[in-house]
């Protein structure tokens, strides 16, 4: 038994020495493995953290949220998208009294404009909305106050700051009371936001300025229709019923006839989560794919490499047959040479595939976890396709007849 | 009285090239003991490479005996054929046969590795050593065949041959493909090892090599011609370094 392990030792030394012999072909050989078990880690971390980026993102768009967008216009039979928003802020308004399920509404009104304190200035976007908005979006101030439904109903020249806003202009972090100027509009500062991140685009929704929509509509955008109106539902099984309330009421509203399109369009915070979960499906099933084929093609590369190893040291495996090799001697020395190649080939596909993951969360602020699971998965692949793409090579070097293979010229 | 190391009796070898049965071994009676210098001779197609795979447990025989150091070794199988080599039959090849890229010493420990008697590596290292010395590369462990000359790769070849101590030197064409003065050099260490008790067996077609050992067996058409006990050239001067 000891003489057996220390064979087995021996044939270990063996293929090491033969792989160390041919170190430039051991690599190219290896390289398949490397960027498919890569792939594997990488698509499974970034996929990973990914989801929960969406899951984090998608909860912070606010609870039971529903967007209302304005639509497809029905001009002579083509639907086209006039640029002209359908929606009025008047539409927002009465929503809360025809739609039961409803329980917050606010407009949205966008803009962007360099904005100046100072000395300092930082381009971002602005957001009118109405005072429901921090309801809607479970967002609340962290410094200060948010507006007030007077400041909508009089348009005043009032602004809440983002975290990444304040952390621009205003350093010292003092910013609640102080005069900012938007468009050479001057804006008194409320209130601060409680810092949110980044949503699921990888976009800083702290880096923005929320004031009054009246007051972005008047002074700011020059804009008599709004962008958009965001919506939250009394509950979360009331998703639906408040969909289909808004839905009656608006088409009343804009006096849509039966069988007629309408001129808006609604995104559920569900929908959205379905859709986002969709489209990263999708892309996860294409690059796992990627790694299951380079995995594959990696494979080919080992046993085409082992059968010109076999062919090219037929002369050696000769030499080793004529003092004592055993037909089993080969076939391990062979299989080992193969199995090692693709573990070290695992093994430095398990380091970029960390490395990447890492890289890509760290770039854009995923929370990407490699999971032991992924990483066992992918070597286990790897050994395993060391294992089966290096046994035709092997076990044909092993039945090799000693003679025939000592004249191999 | 020195014991029996080959005793073959009978032995025949048919191989069939489709539709042809050739006869490369016609019942071949040979008996070599222990401590015998034997040169095996003749042109080529007279059967003696075939006579070397069977003595060297490289090949079967289709009929007859053949027992070395007392084994049966006719009808064994592959494996076991494997471990007969290993242990008994220490080859010496025409064209050197080393490993490439592969040192000296890493070379002459080949057959400990695969051998049933577990050397740790000390041991085969320490073998290894001893048997390079024994055909004057000592110093020369390390260096890479590329590094060597032909008539010292050869004597790479022998010590790894002998590491084992086996029961039989097979040599084929050992000096094929050396200058003369190198043939002597290495027919020069065969002797020594001879004149220190071990068994050699030559195969070679030229007769000024032949002439180097105890007893010359000449084959012709797969039967053994004639068998004689020769006089021994010894080389012109023992260059041993």
């Amino acid at each position: 038994m000891k003489n057996s392990v220390m064979r087995m030792g021996n044939i270990t030394v063996v293929g090491l020495k033969a792989i160390s012999r041919n170190k430039l072909r051991s690599i190219l050989t290896m390289l398949g493995i490397v960027i498919g078990v890569g792939c594997v880690i990488a698509v499974v971390a970034i996929g990973n953290g990914a989801t929960k980026s969406v899951e984090a993102t998608i909860n912070s768009l606010g609870t039971n949220f529903i967007m209302i967008f304005p639509g497809a216009a029905t001009q002579s039979g083509a639907r086209i998208f006039t640029g002209q928003s359908t929606l009025t802020a008047e539409d927002a308004d009465g929503m809360k009294a025809e739609a039961p399920a409803v329980a917050y509404v606010s407009p949205m009104v966008r803009s962007a404009a360099q904005i100046v304190s100072g000395e300092l200035n930082w381009g971002t976007s602005i957001q009118g909305v109405s005072t429901d908005y921090p309801l809607i979006r479970s967002w609340n101030v962290s410094q200060g106050d948010f507006f007030t439904d007077t400041d909508v109903k009089a348009a005043a020249k009032v602004a809440v700051l983002g975290n990444t806003v304040v952390d621009n202009l205003f350093p010292n972090g003092d910013a609640v009371g102080q005069i900012i100027r938007i468009k050479n509009v001057p804006f008194k500062v409320v209130g601060v936001l409680e810092k949110k991140g980044g949503n699921m685009m990888g976009q800083d929704q702290d880096d923005t300025v929320i004031a009054p929509y009246t007051t972005v509509m008047k002074r700011l955008a020059g804009k008599t229709k709004i962008d958009m109106i965001q919506v939250s539902a009394v509950s979360g099984s009331q998703v639906q019923e408040a969909q289909n309330e808004i839905e009656a009421y608006l088409r009343q509203r804009h006096r849509i006839q039966p069988g007629q399109d309408s001129d808006f369009m609604m995104r559920s915070q569900e929908e959205i989560a379905q859709t986002q979960a969709q489209s990263m499906g999708i892309l996860r099933t294409l690059l796992l794919s990627i790694a299951a084929i380079s995995l594959l093609v990696g494979g080919i590369g080992i046993m085409n490499i082992m059968l010109v190893s076999v062919t090219e040291r037929t002369r050696e495996i000769g030499i080793r047959m004529a003092i004592g090799a055993k037909g089993r001697h080969v076939l391990m020395q062979f299989l080992f040479e193969a199995v090692t190649l693709a573990i070290v080939g695992g093994l430095i596909g398990v380091a970029i595939g960390v490395a990447a993951s890492l890289g890509v969360g760290h770039f854009l602020k995923w929370p990407i976890v490699v999971t032991p699971a992924s990483v066992a998965l992918s070597f286990g692949v790897a050994a395993f396709v060391g294992i089966f793409f290096g046994f035709y090579p092997a076990r044909k070097a092993s039945r090799l007849d000693p003679i025939d293979a000592l004249r191999y010229e | 009285m020195p014991g029996r190391v080959i005793q073959i009796s009978e032995l025949t070898k048919i191989y069939k090239m489709g539709e042809v049965e050739v006869r490369a071994l016609d019942g071949v009676d040979l008996s070599v003991d222990e401590g015998e210098f034997l040169a095996v001779m003749g042109p080529s197609g007279s059967g003696k490479s075939t006579l070397m795979n069977i003595i060297g447990c490289l090949d079967r025989p289709t009929a007859g005996t053949y027992q070395l150091d007392d084994v049966d070794v006719s009808k064994l199988d592959r494996d076991e054929r494997a471990v007969i080599r290993n242990a008994k039959i220490g080859f010496v090849f025409q064209s050197f046969n080393l490993l490439a890229r592969t040192s000296a010493i890493e070379n002459v420990e080949l057959p400990m590795l695969y051998g049933e008697l577990g050397w740790s590596r000390d041991k085969r290292h320490a073998a290894a050593r001893e048997s390079l010395r024994r055909v004057g590369l000592a110093g020369r462990e390390d260096h890479y065949p590329s590094q060597l000359s032909g008539g010292q790769q050869q004597r790479v070849a022998i010590a790894r041959a002998l590491v084992t101590n086996p029961a039989i030197l097979l040599a084929d064409e050992p000096t094929g493909n050396l200058d003369s003065r190198t043939s002597e050099e290495i027919m020069g260490i065969f002797q020594r090892l001879n004149d220190d008790g071990k068994t050699v067996v030559l195969i070679t077609h030229e007769p000024d090599i032949a002439q180097y050992a105890k007893r010359i067996v000449h084959m012709r058409d797969g039967q053994i011609q004639h068998d004689e006990v020769g006089k021994q050239k010894r080389p012109v001067a023992m260059v041993m370094k």
